[in-house]
């Protein structure tokens, strides 16, 4: 049962593996794809990680909801309706969306996570020590 | 061009790891231009290699039935030269194998030395509209040309075999592998 210091650091080390940047850069408000650089195929990558350092299972979906963003349901005029935002709070309770709820374009949607969001993630998956 | 950057299987363990053999020769052309009287395996040629080797092995792991595509090279190491003359030994093992995805540990030996060491991502495309990337033959083929067959093993430790939906695939070729019927 990890503490949140080794989460983090678990974290730290795949995000440098995966994304090849310095460990400095790998602060709990970077942003992984602003601020760290990830791409699409680079999640695909990370989840591998994740799910080996934690012996977790990440569904796909789970960690980046793809399938809300691009579903009519939620999305109209590339920005994510009032629907698709209470269903994206249900689907990522780990991560913080004020910022993103003020202008919900769909495009600035993969700028959200953050390394902390993904801290959250994790500790939700796991049974934390403190 | 063919585009064959291994030369034969040495061990295929299903779902587990493979073992592929690469002779470097001065047969090769685009030796004489990498580089001029001084000629050296690429390195972007070695991954190719690796991709293949392991790409192989995560492909027979679903029974050819998934586009696999090489997606990241997380990391490529390479430690020494590799010149003509020289046969590396390549070997991959499966890291993780993901309805999305795989990704594959590789390395390049020459003789006890290690040559160069790879960790390579593959995604599996599921868009429908793409059709196959491959004609199922053409993997038959490979892996025949390849000595798959010859020397690899299943999950349960059985002769590797090729799957029945290839082999059905097949018998649609004629004895010059142009599907019969077809005059072009």
């Amino acid at each position: 049962m990890p503490t949140r210091e080794e989460v983090f650091t678990k974290i730290r080390t795949a995000l440098v593996e995966a994304l090849g940047v310095e460990e400095d850069e790998v602060v709990p408000e970077a942003t992984l794809v602003g601020d760290l650089g990830a791409e699409s195929i680079d999640f695909l990558d990370i989840v591998f990680r994740l799910e080996k350092a934690f012996d977790i299972k990440i569904p796909r979906g789970e960690l980046f909801p793809e399938d809300v963003l691009t579903n009519p349901q939620y999305v109209q005029d590339g920005k994510v309706t009032q629907a698709g935002l209470a269903e994206l709070r249900r689907r990522m309770p780990f991560a913080n969306l004020d910022n993103f709820e003020k202008n919900p374009v769909v495009q600035d949607f993969g700028n959200l996570l953050t390394v902390a969001d993904m801290c959250r993630f994790v500790e939700s998956k796991v049974e934390i020590t403190d | 061009m063919r585009w064959y950057w291994i030369d034969r299987f040495i061990e295929f363990e299903s779902g587990r790891y493979a073992k592929a053999i690469k002779n470097i020769s001065l047969a090769e052309d685009h030796l004489h231009d990498h580089f001029p009287n001084f000629p050296l395996m690429p390195n972007s040629l070695v991954i190719e290699g690796l991709a293949q080797t392991g790409g192989l092995l995560v492909c027979e792991y679903r029974q050819f039935t998934e586009k696999v595509v090489l997606a990241k090279i997380p990391r490529a190491e390479f430690y020494c030269e590799a010149v003509p003359g020289d046969t590396l030994v390549y070997t991959t093992t499966i890291e993780y194998i993901k309805d999305e995805g795989a990704m594959i540990h590789a390395t390049s030996h020459k003789g006890n030395i290690l040559h160069a060491e790879a960790e390579i991502v593959f995604a599996h495309l599921n868009d429908p509209r793409m059709g196959a990337l491959f004609k199922p033959e053409t993997f038959l083929q490979m892996m025949r040309l390849l000595g798959a067959f010859q020397v690899g093993r299943a999950a349960d430790g059985s002769p590797l075999r090729p799957p029945p939906h290839l082999m059905q695939s097949e018998d649609v070729l004629d004895s010059n592998g142009r599907q019969r019927g077809n005059r072009t």
